[in-house]
């Protein structure tokens, strides 16, 4: 206990208030935790201060002062030991190029089954239009076109000759509308993830029933050239970018079962969650790509674009893609081991 | 008086103290999520003009405004919290911010993950699966805090007692009679000369009544220990009395 208030305060008060005020400096910046002597300096402070509060610690009568070091404690402990924490600025490149295909290939898991279910998925659409079930097509297709006319009559409308270009003066609305479309069910797989997985599952699985009955639909009606010229060159990075989301969200869901770790819950995110943030932001930035590519590319047909041209550019960006999420950053992750 | 339960969120530091940080609950966080909501839609009122702008360019500003809204919507709360130190607009005025739940800063993965779980959180409506997830949660986290590793907690400003200010400056009738001053500062105890600080300290923090009959049994007390003569205490009130004791108590001694 401390027999007298008054000298107490007046003593440390000055103490109390140069590390208030260091404080505010490091937060803004100002001061730099990586000068030794400086952070020396600073921890003393934050020792003296923890030293105050443990003093008056179980003296009921100073609720005021506790209230106030706690705050300066936590303060101080906030910034102190958050400071061996890299604090390195983020750096977009170097995230894109590096960390983003590092962390893909670290949770490769979760992508082979992200594409396994969408496999799955794919197989079950393919059945689903082999057996001829039209409230199958009806209940599973996304866009009402694809049901009202067959895809012979769709190419055939497509590669009509027009005197106007359909998208003319639209292109990056339909762009921007796609990237919105799809970044958000991207974000959707990931965030379903804490459904212990299931809602993650459940979309990749109807992601694949979809693409699954559609692809069947074109190719049964004799439209496979059709179909790879619409699908491939966006669709190179749009259905990997939905992998790479519910790749994330099945992540979170083993974390959230926590198979295969001895753990608890909250050291399972802890561990994931860098690896959580970069996926979802990888698979934003791919989808972009392909968001522009749909608007201003997939739509055109032949005779506008030959098919070889759309299919030739959307084999290559798929094998870069794929080059890159498996090759990229290989080097500098060797260094690190 | 009110009583409130107030969750606490504890953390013990490699120096061998602990403190502790107030967590805010699921009704307080819910009302900061309406005022950033409010905040949103005046920020799009405000600039609906530039959106009209943007879409009398054509193609090019249609697409920006969609992808400007979207980016909005979905990274508002995001990009304020990790510039902001944890706080949005709404935190800001109900005084909470988004914390490490080991009180350390927030990291921007952090930050993120939060913000992108809001969508489950938010099912089936209104935030109920999130907020019924903190409601049971000890430490009144959503899934997205869960996965993060975050809480929100209050933030108290506060600042240490003001002894010095308290007692410098004033008028102390005593002060003309030494001798009796050291009589009064030989016979108060430690324990209740801390009793009379706290009870000016506390001054403002108690409701009238209660304070006229705080400083009328403190100054009894003391009162009973040494008389002082008629002209020192003419007309002093109780809380005066206390205030010249305790500065007599404390003063430092030339």
């Amino acid at each position: 206990m401390i027999s007298d208030l008054k000298t107490f305060i007046e003593r440390e008060k000055p103490h109390w208030e140069d590390l208030e005020r260091e404080l505010t400096r490091v937060r803004e910046g100002i001061a730099d935790l990586s000068d030794l002597a400086y952070s020396r300096k600073l921890l003393s402070m934050f020792q003296r201060a923890s030293s105050d509060l443990a003093q008056i610690q179980g003296y009921s009568a100073e609720p005021e002062l506790k209230a106030y070091l706690e705050n300066l404690v936590g303060a101080g402990y906030s910034e102190i030991h958050s400071a061996t924490r890299s604090a390195s600025r983020f750096q977009p490149v170097e995230w894109l190029i590096h960390t983003f295909p590092q962390t893909f290939r670290r949770q490769i898991w979760g992508f082979w089954v992200s594409l396994a279910l969408t496999i799955v998925g794919m197989i079950l659409g393919c059945l689903l239009v082999a057996f001829d079930l039209q409230e199958a097509r009806e209940a599973i297709y996304p866009f009402p076109h694809l049901v009202q006319m067959t895809p012979s009559e769709r190419v055939a409308r497509e590669e009509k000759p027009t005197e106007e270009d359909r998208l003319a003066g639209a292109k990056a609305t339909f762009s921007a509308s796609l990237m919105q479309n799809n970044i958000g069910v991207s974000f959707k797989a990931l965030a379903f993830g804490m459904t212990y997985g299931i809602g993650t599952i459940l979309l990749l699985f109807y992601n694949g029933v979809v693409l699954g009955a559609v692809a069947l639909d074109y190719i049964a009606d004799g439209q496979t050239i059709f179909l790879l010229g619409w699908l491939l060159p966006h669709g190179s990075f749009e259905i990997p970018a939905i992998l790479v989301a519910g790749q994330a969200g099945l992540v979170i869901g083993r974390a959230m079962i926590g198979w295969g770790t001895a753990d608890n819950l909250r050291t399972r995110f802890r561990l994931i969650a860098p690896d959580m943030a970069t996926l979802a932001g990888g698979a934003a930035v791919m989808l972009v790509w392909a968001g522009i590519v749909e608007a201003f590319f997939s739509q055109y047909h032949a005779p506008v674009l030959p098919y070889s041209v759309k299919i030739t550019f959307g084999s290559i960006e798929l094998v870069l893609l794929f080059v890159f999420l498996f090759r990229s950053g290989r080097a500098r992750e060797g260094g690190k081991s | 008086m009110s009583h409130e339960r107030v969750s606490m969120l504890t953390i013990a530091t490699p120096e061998g103290v602990t403190f502790s940080l107030p967590l805010a609950g699921p009704f307080t966080r819910s009302l900061a999520y309406f005022i950033d909501l409010a905040a949103m839609l005046a920020f799009f009122n405000i600039f609906s003009i530039v959106f009209q702008m943007l879409k009398l360019m054509g193609d090019i500003g249609m697409g920006l405004t969609i992808l400007i809204q979207f980016a909005f919507i979905n990274g508002a709360c995001m990009l304020s919290e990790l510039l902001w130190q944890g706080k949005t607009p709404g935190k800001k005025v109900l005084g909470l911010r988004v914390i490490d739940e080991h009180g350390l800063k927030l990291r921007p993965e952090q930050v993120i993950i939060r913000n992108l779980l809001r969508f489950v959180d938010a099912l089936p409506v209104f935030y109920a699966l999130g907020g019924t997830v903190a409601l049971f949660s000890s430490r009144s986290q959503r899934l997205g805090d869960l996965a993060a590793g975050t809480v929100v907690v209050r933030t108290i400003k506060s600042t240490p007692p003001d002894v010095e200010n308290l007692l410098s400056g004033k008028f102390n009738s005593f002060r003309d009679h030494p001798h009796l001053e050291s009589r009064l500062r030989q016979k108060v105890t430690a324990e209740e000369a801390q009793l009379a600080l706290q009870a000016l300290l506390r001054r403002n923090e108690l409701e009238a009544e209660a304070r006229v009959r705080l400083y009328e049994g403190v100054a009894s007390q003391f009162r009973e220990k040494v008389q002082f003569p008629e002209e020192a205490i003419f007309g002093l009130s109780d809380e005066q009395y206390v205030r010249n004791v305790v500065e007599t108590v404390f003063r430092k001694r030339q």
